[in-house]
């Protein structure tokens, strides 16, 4: 270290001419000016506490309903106050600091971070002295079964953590079901067909979502309903027949220009709905993945990859809008298997 | 040093030594406090705003500590479902989960319950800031260097810590923003290679949404993430004390010394009162500025969404990650591999908190320099460090403004489509410009320093010479100004590597080596040196002329500014 | 461009039944002359359509459109569009009230289309709690997509947008709803009820003459200006602070 210090005192253009001379403040020096500025700083204490004051004072005598510049009042009132006192407070303990209290700079020598080389030599001699003593050098049958036993600790560690939650499982089904009408989110209506005029969009759900059992109770609720929901929701448009190009396969799919495709984003499952009626596209609101209805939910825009699923559909016996099956495309974000689930369903059919 | 000390009386003859004798004596005796409070009471710290920064972030986190404790007493950690009958009326009679409706209470019913609720949501998205403007002060002027390269990392970790417990926490109220978060994650998790539907399965509970991510991020946010921040806080200033703070070059400002004020009691007074500064500040914004209306947006609902869904700023960034990304997902021996999720999402924040962590150790291979460094280098003496740092600001920042991209084509009347194609190329091009940019006006500003050495500043006189010319007087530069501006250092004579020794064998680590050469290049090429000990000699024999000017300018003139006032340096 | 989408725009109005709509015939003469001196020249003098020679459309025939559209088109200054874009922006009307309702009659004449609605389905006055959750529910479902959870808008592709609810009457946003105007899809009273309508409409304006309880609210644009906030005003602020505690203040030259 210190040859080299030698060196940069003869290589430096400009030598350090050391600390400044210190001035002093006007307070220093003045005694009416640190008077004032004692005065400065005792009133912003004053107010501080005036305002803690203000502060339990609205806290009970203002309603919370209340309104005050359109805003709450009681909401106000208290955030100004504490707010207000707790910056006067902080704003003159550092004023006091600046104009009043010591203003000697003082200097402190830096000592060096790294140990000296004696500790170090006590230290690791201690350290070998301590392993030697343990003679877990001599008995590796203790050191290593014991190294295994901890080692074996991990698994209890990861093993409670096993339920935590069912394994995957169904992940390429929705509540979908042949016949499922197709009802009103919300209201929970059926739709027929000639409700839905050209350029109509329906935010739609299965009807079981709103069916109850023998004794009243509805069939899906809290968790088992939202969880249904958030892969069975579903779109559905009308648009002229003559604007469809249905890929093969899919040209019964419709009924008289009205389509249904999932309502969630293939992305990572945003519920999707911000539908143009004369483009027939689909943008999701959450990362702008944007879907071709017109072309089979293909993927025009964004970070999607799979096409949104289409559900096909007819008419029940009394004229309402029915699923024909399940969704035969994959509904919700991709998963690792889902290469493998869709091969299964594309089998399946 | 000495002289100021004896400013200050001795404590026994003090009103307070007085009466805390006794009380003060019964402690040491059971905790020793003399010998730990000796060194530490005036333990000197230098004094500049930029370290004022980390400052603000740790009051945050205390305002956090302590407005986050008052919500517990009424926050319910809970989906189940209940009948919300509170105040707010527009959502009277609505099934909603329990998380929401307390929220709703604290916002409605609780009388302070709002204030307290923004407080808290404010002081998070400044915790975050301020770490962030810390980082890149700690950054921009070298103050990683040996010895406190671990007390970046620990920095590092506190930020990406900071992260997670925000996002926790926005996700805690379960309303429908809160909810599209949360679906995000979902998606996210599933995007795992070959263990996405596992982690999502264990970590939801089931299927998404389930019933148990609320009360677990609910742990996670008041306990495991505020535990690690709070050890990692504490190591964090335990180091900062053990290493004595960084300062500024100046005269009389040395590596082997630090000069400031002492603890007791400006530095101590100037902290407190920061403390204050911030609560009161947060507080303020709390009273003026609406965050988070949560009952505007509604309860999550699956199949509901609001135009404008954004995370928090702080993950905004990886938001726009996710939207600049094209849509690539593959099948590889029968598995679904979703890049258009995974390598933004996990990958962009991975290779965000990488790099930072990597830099100090990346630098040091680079220079070789491994002695310890307790002066800060001023950006501009650092060029290549200096323009990196704000080429990676560029990517954050394009990155950021993606991730508001929707609002951006409102409120500008843009087309999204070509903001987010723009942004993709920009991603790559614009870090890249403002490399180039931010490297010139580096070199430009050390050329600048040279010559306010070499040729003094100019000082405003005009002068005429007899036979007409005219021409600005320069004055040399005082001289701890001109200390300041050589205390860097200079710049290593860079050489190729040996690639073969005498024998024709090539160096062990040939490949290696040349790529340190090139590394060192890339990272000295182009910078200005600072001016060599004959060259001020020269100088100063030069202004020395001058000097002996007819007309003297006195010491105390120190040049005039445009408009005819004198300045002061 | 502005061509092709105020072109497409014919495909919101196909024919559907109105109730009988009570127009005199005074109405209806009044608002032909207007037409045939403001509309005509883009749709056609019998409100038929006009095409470009590439068979786009340069103004949508109007034949079945209702009284509906034509009201909330011209009611919101719509229409006439003042020059092509992405879409038609909302601006001051250029017709009077008169005039506009003349207009409707004589549109509505020509074929039957969807009515302007009744009162009994725009006076939201009397809406009931429970009426008020179910016009949320509707909201959120349906709207909030596009337009924001405070009807504050939102983005579209191609440059396009979902319009502010602020300041949008009710009777207009009914309008909207039952004809779907431009690209916005059409929400028949066959799905959503007039009631439902009602309730929705209830809703949004619940919604916005609620008091920003918090404070200032920065647009409803959520966590973006949020953000900017943080940076602006937040760290703004303290590094003010941080400077000011820095800063070394007046200093008394040597005595």
């Amino acid at each position: 270290m210190s040859t080299h210090d030698d060196e940069l005192a003869v290589t430096e253009p400009v030598r350090d001419p050391g600390l400044p001379e210190h001035l002093e403040r006007p307070t220093d020096v003045d005694p009416a000016q640190a008077r004032r500025s004692e005065r400065q700083i005792s009133a912003m204490f004053g107010i501080a506490t005036l305002l803690l004051l203000g502060f339990c004072v609205s806290y009970f005598a203002i309603d919370k309903n209340e309104t005050f510049l359109g805003w709450s009042a009681t909401n106000f009132a208290l955030g100004a106050t504490l707010g207000g006192a707790m910056l006067l407070m902080g704003a003159g303990i550092i004023q006091w600091a600046k104009k009043l209290m010591g203003d000697h700079e003082i200097v402190e020598m830096r000592h060096p971070v790294a140990s000296s080389a004696e500790d170090r030599e006590v230290v690791l001699k201690d350290l070998n002295t301590g392993i030697n003593e343990s003679a877990i050098g001599r008995r590796p049958l203790i050191r290593n079964s014991l190294l295994g036993a901890l080692g074996a600790l991990g698994l209890p560690a990861v093993v409670m953590l096993r339920d935590l939650g069912p394994l995957p499982h169904d992940e390429a089904k929705t509540v979908w079901k042949k016949g499922m009408r197709v009802v009103n989110d919300v209201s929970g209506t059926p739709i027929k067909p000639s409700d839905l005029e050209v350029g109509a969009l329906v935010n739609g759900e299965p009807a079981i979502m709103y069916e109850t059992d023998a004794d009243g109770q509805p069939v899906l609720e809290g968790t088992a309903l939202l969880q249904a929901k958030s892969k069975a929701a579903v779109i559905m448009v009308r648009m002229r027949p003559e604007d469809i190009t249905p890929a093969k396969g899919r040209e019964n799919w419709g009924i008289d220009g009205i389509l249904c495709y999932s309502k969630i984003c293939t992305h990572v499952g945003c519920p999707i709905s911000l539908y143009e009626q004369q483009t027939h596209h689909v943008l999701c609101p959450c990362h702008q993945s944007t879907f071709d209805l017109a072309d089979n939910g293909k993927v025009i825009f964004g970070p999607a990859h799979r096409p949104l699923p289409q559900l096909p559909l007819a008419v029940d016996s009394e004229g309402y809008i029915v699923a024909v099956s399940d969704f035969p495309e994959i509904v919700a974000p991709s998963y690792p298997r889902l290469a493998h689930d869709q091969k299964k369903l594309d089998e399946k059919s | 040093m000495t002289d100021s000390e004896a400013e200050y009386t001795n404590i026994e003859d003090t009103g307070l030594g007085k009466k805390a004798g006794g009380p003060v004596e019964w402690l040491d005796d059971r905790l020793g406090l003399a010998t730990i409070s000796k060194k530490n009471l005036r333990k000197v710290f230098p004094e500049h705003w930029s370290f004022m920064l980390g400052e603000v972030a740790l009051w945050s986190f205390v305002v956090l500590l302590l407005t986050g404790v008052f919500l517990t007493f009424w926050f319910q950690p809970s989906m189940n479902e209940t009948v919300y009958n509170g105040s707010y009326n527009p959502l009277h009679g609505l099934v909603m989960s329990q998380a929401y409706s307390s929220t709703l209470d604290i916002s409605f019913d609780i009388r302070g319950g709002l204030l307290i609720r923004q407080i808290h949501h404010w002081a998070a998205m400044l915790f975050v800031a301020a770490m962030m403007l810390h980082m890149l002060r700690v950054f921009f002027t070298g103050a990683y260097r040996k010895p406190r390269e671990i007390n970046w990392l620990i920095g590092v970790g506190l930020l990406s810590l900071g992260l997670v417990e925000g996002f926790a926490g926005y996700s805690l109220p379960d309303d429908l923003l809160s909810g599209t978060g949360l679906r995000f994650v979902d998606g996210l998790l599933r995007s795992i290679p070959l263990v996405g539907s596992y982690l999502e399965s264990f970590i939801f509970g089931g299927e998404y949404p389930g019933d148990v991510i609320i009360p677990r991020l609910y742990m996670a946010h008041i306990l495991l993430v505020p535990a690690l921040l709070l050890g990692l806080i504490g190591a964090h200033m335990l180091l900062l004390v053990y290493h004595k703070h960084t300062q500024w070059p100046g005269p009389g400002r040395t590596e082997k010394n630090v000069v400031g004020y002492p603890m007791l009691p400006v530095y101590a007074a100037k902290a407190g009162g920061f403390f204050f500064v911030v609560f009161g500040f947060t507080a303020l914004m709390g009273a003026f500025l609406q965050v988070n209306p949560i009952w505007a947006y509604g309860p999550y609902n699956p199949s509901e969404v609001t135009a404008g869904s954004q995370p928090d700023w702080y993950m905004g960034f990886s938001e726009g990650a996710i939207r600049l990304m094209p849509n690539w997902e593959s099948t590889i021996f029968g598995f679904t591999w979703s890049w258009n999720i995974f390598l933004p999402g996990v990958g962009a924040m991975g290779l965000l908190f990488t790099a930072l962590g990597a830099w100090p150790f990346i630098e040091s291979w680079i220079t070789g320099d491994k002695r310890e460094h307790h002066l800060l280098e001023r950006p501009r003496n650092a060029p290549v460090r200096t323009a990196l740092g704000v080429a990676g600001m560029t990517a954050f920042a394009v990155l950021w403004i993606a991730g508001g991209n929707d609002i951006i084509a409102t409120k500008f009347h843009l087309n999204i489509y070509t903001i987010t194609k723009t942004l993709r190329i920009g991603l790559f091009v614009f870090p890249v410009i403002a490399f180039l940019i931010t490297k010139r006006i580096c070199v430009g500003l050390q050329r600048q320093d040279a010559n306010r050495i070499l040729h003094g500043y100019e000082t405003g006189v005009i002068e005429r010479t007899p036979d007409g010319a005219f021409s600005e007087r320069h004055a040399p530069l005082p001289t701890p100004n001109q200390y300041v501006l050589t205390t860097h250092d200079r710049l290593p004579v860079l050489e190729a590597p040996a690639e073969a020794d005498q024998n024709g064998v090539a160096a062990p680590n040939s490949r290696s080596a040349k790529l340190r050469a090139k590394a060192r290049h890339f990272y000295y090429h182009g910078a200005v040196d600072k001016p060599t000990v004959e060259d001020v000699h020269h100088a100063e024999e030069h202004l020395g002329e001058i000097e002996g000017h007819p007309v003297e300018l006195g010491d105390e003139f120190q040049g005039v500014s445009e408009t005819g006032v004198p300045r002061v340096h | 461009m502005g061509l092709v989408v105020a072109g497409g725009m014919y495909a919101a109005f196909a024919p559907r039944p109105a109730n009988a709509e009570e127009a005199s015939s005074r109405d209806i003469a009044a608002g032909r002359q207007l037409f045939l001196i403001g509309c005509a020249s883009c749709h056609g003098k019998n409100a038929e359509g006009v095409l470009t020679t590439r068979d786009n459309n340069y103004g949508p025939t109007l034949v079945g459109v209702g009284a509906a559209a034509v009201d909330f088109q011209v009611g919101t200054g719509r229409m006439p569009l003042a020059q092509a874009g992405p879409q038609a922006p909302r601006k001051d009307p250029e017709y009077t009230e008169a005039e506009t309702r003349q207009l409707a009659a004589y549109v509505a004449s020509l074929a039957p289309g969807p009515a302007i609605p009744d009162s009994e389905y725009t006076d939201y006055s009397k809406t009931t709690v429970e009426q008020l959750r179910q016009g949320g529910e509707f909201f959120r479902t349906n709207c909030t997509a596009c337009h924001n959870s405070v009807g504050a808008g939102g983005a579209l592709p191609g440059g396009r947008y979902a319009p502010t609810l602020v300041g949008v009457s009710a009777k207009h946003i009914y309008e909207a709803m039952v004809t779907g105007p431009q690209q916005m899809p059409v929400f028949a009273d066959t799905t959503i009820t007039p009631e439902d309508k009602r309730n929705v409409i209830a809703y949004i304006k619940k919604v916005q003459s609620q008091p920003t309880y918090g404070g200032l609210a920065g647009g409803g644009l959520g966590p973006v200006s949020e953000g900017l906030l943080t940076w602006i005003v937040g760290i703004g602020a303290m590094v003010g602070f941080a400077i000011w505690i820095g800063a070394h203040g007046a200093r008394v030259k040597k005595r």
